[in-house]
């Protein structure tokens, strides 16, 4: 039983990371920029749900402002900023993200101040199911992962089965072919860009009753979307479902059995994998 | 290179103003000077790999903070450790670890070679900040400072500012030496062709990944250098040291100086720092001082957007100026 909990917490933790490795990879696929900001759109997400769910009073009401939110964020930065580095090197994308993140990191330590900030699990969903009778699950996790099930299932079949699917399938494998097949890129990559972060955000939001709100949220979860992405190789939504499956697993499993290196665990998979398949897993170059 | 003299002149000039500065002596000014040199260091051993070679490596506080990790593990608690003895062991230690990791990343490149370099460096950034070895998250002191003798006498007192500096000063200066012979050494040559075109350079038969294996190992070995007296300095080491913050603000301090020029990632390291120092002065900037990284990150992005290849080049338009007026000068 105590497994079966372990089991369910990594699967959930595995899933919520793939919420936001899919934004990454695909906006490296596609826009073959490299997003440190990233993770400052989970914490943005956190921040907003606390924000939202205390001046409407609704955890539902703040879901889908903050989702707006986020996606009105991800418009302007692409066009602000963004869509002027498509043509430039990876380093200053690197460090243009890298202000970024010290801007979202000031921005909320100016508005939110330092604190840490909890979030109350919704009343609906605020009770546990009993396993045993000294163990139970929190109905909110169930949920959380219910979520983000519907949504890797939604983005499958948006990627896979429809027009703009195909649009992006496309521009991920060769961005110049697609365009002068007539597909219209810089629209393209505002809605993957405006998408992705929407993502992101979507994710800090259903996590933060679980995690609680705090400064830095976002940087610690981006690197093991990093990881991920490397695991699964850029620009796979495949290989991100398998390696966030595989590093939510690794790392909740680690802190049961290793709780000082288990976040080394990760690395340690990392590491493995790029001495096998440097590539990733489901990358074929 | 528009006129290499005038290049040279102002850069000479500069040193001989760092050797003469600590005369003003205000001791706070003096630690910090020593301080960006230090850094100056560690942003030129990152300029050997991002400017000269075509690495991105966003994880080179790893190879710093391990040599600082390194003095504060060895140094005994009540007594001064032998510098040449925890210098070289320090440096060793980074190698090391830039030899294993770099074993891993120098097989991936671009975008991959970022994401790799950042991950294994959090590695070591979780190995010192969730076991004991070091600490944990409250670091460690040193609480001497390393001595430097030869046979019973002291050349060097590490602990009086000054003398500090000058160590500081003098290692700057000879790691930057050594990396301009370097640069025009075959293997500086290697690593420039590498960075020019790798797929050339492999076909032509050059060892490329040995070459920029050795590039990484230099590197984080030169990184440990910094770190080491980084940890000398300021007596205390803990996990933040280490972390993807430092190895961001460092590459921030090769691309502000300009990249693929040594002289770039001092002028960027002196740049950073004495701008952090500004923006974060409260005397100016009152409450908002606490919030100086919003104005920080603000001009990252500005700079990228309006100044990519850094300061550094505005000593070369000086030297084009100079070169002109001379030229018309002479008629």
């Amino acid at each position: 039983m105590f497994y079966l909990i372990q089991l369910l917490n990594g699967v959930q933790y595995g899933l919520l990371l793939f919420l936001l490795a899919s934004g990454l990879t695909l906006i490296f696929g596609i826009m073959g920029v490299i997003n440190l900001a990233h993770g400052s759109f989970y914490m943005v997400g956190a921040y907003l749900a606390y924000w939202l769910a205390g001046i409407t009073g609704s955890f539902w009401l703040a879901l889908p402002l903050g989702v707006g939110t986020a996606l009105v964020i991800g418009v302007l930065l692409e066009v602000t900023l963004f869509s002027r580095l498509y043509k430039r090197d990876h380093l200053y994308q690197v460090l243009l993200t890298f202000g970024l993140i010290l801007i979202f990191e000031e921005l909320r330590s100016i508005l939110f101040g330092d604190d840490v900030h909890g979030v109350a699990v919704p009343a609906v969903l605020s009770y546990s199911v009993r396993l045993t009778d000294t163990l139970s699950y929190p109905v909110y996790r169930l949920f959380i992962t219910f979520v983000c099930l519907l949504l890797a299932g939604a983005l499958y079949l948006v990627i896979q089965k429809t027009r703009l699917g195909m649009m992006i399938r496309a521009g991920s494998s060769n961005r110049e072919m697609a365009a002068s097949l007539g597909v219209n890129i810089p629209l393209l990559f505002a809605l993957v860009f405006a998408f992705g972060t929407a993502l992101a955000a979507f994710a800090g939001m259903i996590a933060a009753p679980t995690s609680s709100v705090f400064p830095g949220m976002g940087n610690q979860i981006l690197i093991i979307c990093f990881v991920v992405v490397v695991i699964g190789g850029i620009g796979s939504i495949n290989g991100a479902m398998i390696a966030s499956l595989a590093i939510g697993l690794a790392d909740t499993l680690g802190k049961v059995l290793a709780p000082e290196f288990s976040a080394m665990a990760v690395y340690f998979l990392m590491a493995i994998i790029l001495l096998w398949r440097p590539q990733g897993l489901v990358n074929k170059t | 290179m528009a006129n290499t003299h005038f290049t040279r002149a102002v850069l000479l000039l500069g040193a001989l103003l760092l050797a003469a500065f600590p005369l003003i002596g205000l001791t706070f000014y003096i630690q910090l000077g020593a301080k960006i040199m230090i850094m100056a260091i560690f942003a030129m051993s990152l300029d050997l790999l991002v400017g000269h070679t075509g690495l991105v490596s966003l994880g080179h506080a790893a190879y710093f903070g391990l040599a600082a990790y390194m003095l504060a593990l060895i140094t005994p608690k009540y007594e001064a450790a032998s510098l040449w003895l925890t210098l070289p062991v320090a440096i060793v230690a980074a190698a090391a670890a830039a030899l294993v990791i770099g074993f891993l990343v120098v097989r991936t490149g671009g975008v991959y070679f970022i994401m790799v370099t950042l991950a294994f460096a959090q590695m070591l950034y979780s190995l010192f900040h969730d076991t004991k070895l070091g600490g944990g998250s409250d670091g460690i002191y040193i609480n001497i400072r390393p001595e430097l003798t030869v046979g019973s006498i002291k050349p060097l007192d590490l602990e009086d500012p000054v003398q500090f500096y000058y160590l500081v000063l003098m290692f700057m200066l000879g790691v930057y030496a050594f990396l301009n012979k370097l640069r025009c050494a075959p293997f500086g040559r290697a690593l420039a062709g590498i960075r020019a075109n790798e797929n050339r350079m492999r076909s032509i038969g050059y060892p490329v990944f040995g070459y920029k294996l050795g590039a990484f190992v230099l590197a984080g070995a030169l990184a440990g250098l910094a770190g080491y007296l980084a940890a000398c300095q300021f007596g205390f080491v803990n996990p933040e040291i280490l972390a993807w913050h430092q190895s961001g603000t460092v590459l921030m301090m090769v691309i502000l100086g300009g990249m693929g020029r040594f002289h770039g990632a001092i002028i960027g390291a002196f740049a950073y720092i004495l701008l952090q120092e500004l923006l974060s002065a409260s005397a100016m900037f009152g409450a908002y001082a606490k919030h100086w990284q919003l104005a920080m990150g603000s001009l990252i992005v500005l700079i990228v957007l309006v100044l990519p290849r850094g300061l550094a080049d505005l000593l070369e338009y000086g030297a084009v100026v100079y070169k002109r007026q001379r030229m018309r000068a002479a008629g």
